[in-house]
């Protein structure tokens, strides 16, 4: 976690991946800046996990290569992993566990001393402290999704994948990923993230790839990608506040879902 | 890397241990089938079986319960790292610098831990109807490596289903015929009560020379090659079966 290299966090070159006859991945090609949030934008089914997956190490690319925090991820992936950590589409918390004893679990397996202290510290972070003597399995869908984050970021990685992380939350819960993930962002860590959703990749990308049909068809910063269009045209709209607008105002905004009720968080989710 | 095999089978076994701490159940329903064959075979079967020996009737079964209570308990095991697949977490660890053996090797020490629990409680049920033995400290010791030995390999056979199953169902449904097994075997009637090719096929596999050399261990009798054989059968079964477990594991990571 000392090599402090100005060379793209992460770069793809060429990947393909089929599985029989249909082929996911045709030839993708990007590169991730050192500390940058990249978006990796597209409908179900266009590829996105599946390069989650080749660059997380849980799957080889039958062609092409890609490197991670400087390593090549066919051939060096233990120093990938070393270099990486992964937030899944679906949470992989273990509901069994309390939310404290999770973190404690992944900061002995990445070898950290006092992983007591540093389950404490996340769990702060991300105000779970209340409910972090509780099994995660009695969180909510959002209060999983903190955890979950929190255990990415164990031991610092310099580059995190987040697979669709605000899929199935509630849009508060929604925006507390995005403060975190914009946070995460400042403090230098690179944030590789898919969504389907245009909003998440406008609020929080730096840079923006459209992944579709397995290759990606237009890649730049969100500024880039409006320029493809015709310039803005002017027309008088009457300004209605979205329900979006009028159910965070309805609920109380952002800051005060901390003590969510236990929901348990399949009900929500699925 | 390597240097944290065993640490990281530690951590990843007391976290496993934990769960089954957590639902004590398992431990419970394992053991609940056998006793209850035991209680059946006691005090219903057992007074018209004749045994031959000069046993007691739950003496003689015992050993054969005690392999039912193992092929029952397995059935977690691969249910076990059946949900850690389905839920993610095994692909969190597959994500993380740890040693990769110590994924499955936590699964199956906690199959052990869990089924030695198991068999104490079944063989403290069996204590209460009246199972008594002189074994000495050193047949003790014989029994338990015999029936550690069986539990590793039944265990190392339970991980792949538990890595391949398409459902739970699938998961755990494997173990059936393995408790079916001591059924045709010495465990229950002495084998030469059996028809020539079931009499043949019941001396001739694993559960009936282990249930002899436990039978011969716990009356302080000469166990003979029995122990040979059943050491044979179990060491071989375990290689075989963490071969291809480790084959499926190789596979499916890479």
């Amino acid at each position: 976690m000392t090599t402090q290299t100005r060379e793209p966090a992460i770069s793809v070159r060429a990947v393909t991946k089929s599985y029989q006859d249909l082929h996911v991945l045709r030839g993708v090609d990007f590169d991730v800046a050192a500390g940058s949030i990249f978006a990796l934008l597209g409908s179900n089914g266009a590829g996105k996990t599946t390069l989650v997956r080749i660059l997380s190490t849980l799957l080889k690319a039958d062609s092409g290569s890609a490197s991670v925090h400087g390593f090549d991820v066919s051939s060096v992936p233990a120093d990938v992993r070393r270099s990486i950590s992964l937030t899944g589409q679906f949470a992989a918390v273990d509901g069994v566990l309390t939310g404290r004893e999770n973190l404690v679990l992944i900061a002995k397996l990445r070898h950290q001393r006092n992983p007591g202290a540093i389950a404490d510290d996340l769990l702060a972070r991300f105000s779970l402290t209340e409910a972090g003597n509780r099994r995660a399995a009695t969180y909510s869908g959002g209060m999983r999704r903190r955890l979950d984050i929190a255990m990415s970021l164990v031991g610092k990685p310099p580059v995190v994948f987040l697979d669709e992380p605000t899929t199935g939350l509630d849009p508060q819960a929604r925006i507390e990923v995005w403060q975190t993930v914009k946070q995460l962002a400042k403090d230098g860590t690179t944030i590789l993230l898919t969504t389907q959703y245009l909003d998440e990749a406008e609020q929080l990308a730096d840079r923006i790839a459209i992944l579709h049909k397995g290759t990606i068809i237009q890649h730049g910063t969100l500024a880039e990608l409006r320029q493809l269009l015709p310039s803005a045209k002017v027309e008088y709209v009457e300004k209605q506040p979205t329900l979006e607008d009028v159910f965070l105002a309805l609920v109380g905004g952002s800051s005060d879902t901390t003590d969510e009720a236990a929901i348990p968080a399949g009900e929500e989710s699925r | 890397m390597t240097a944290h095999v065993l640490s990281d089978t530690g951590t990843l076994t007391g976290r496993s241990l934990r769960h089954i701490l957590r639902s004590p159940d398992t431990i419970i329903t394992t053991a609940i089938t056998p006793i209850a064959l035991l209680l059946l075979f006691v005090y219903v079967l057992g007074g018209a079986i004749n045994t031959g020996t000069g046993e007691s009737y739950i003496n003689y079964m015992l050993p054969g319960i005690l392999l039912i209570t193992i092929a029952s308990g397995i059935a977690y095991t691969a249910y076990r790292l059946f949900l850690d697949m389905q839920g993610g977490i095994f692909e969190r660890f597959q994500s993380m610098p740890i040693s990769r053996p110590s994924v499955l090797w936590a699964h199956v020490l906690t199959s052990l831990i869990a089924n030695l629990a198991s068999l104490v409680i079944v063989i403290g049920v069996a204590l209460i109807m009246g199972f008594r033995t002189g074994a000495s400290v050193v047949d003790w010791l014989a029994a338990a490596g015999i029936l550690v030995l069986f539990t590793l390999a039944l265990s190392w056979v339970a991980v792949m289903p538990g890595l391949t199953a398409k459902t739970i169902d699938g998961a755990s449904g494997f173990s059936y015929p393995l408790i079916f097994l001591p059924f045709i075997s010495s465990a229950f009637v002495p084998t030469d009560s059996m028809p020539g090719p079931v009499a043949w096929f019941a001396e001739n596999q694993p559960v009936t020379s282990i249930v002899n050399t436990l039978r011969g261990l716990f009356a302080q009798q000469p166990v003979g090659n029995d122990i040979w054989i059943a050491l044979a059968w179990c060491v071989g079964l375990l290689v075989v079966a963490y071969v291809a477990a480790t084959a499926i594991y190789r596979k499916k990571i890479s």
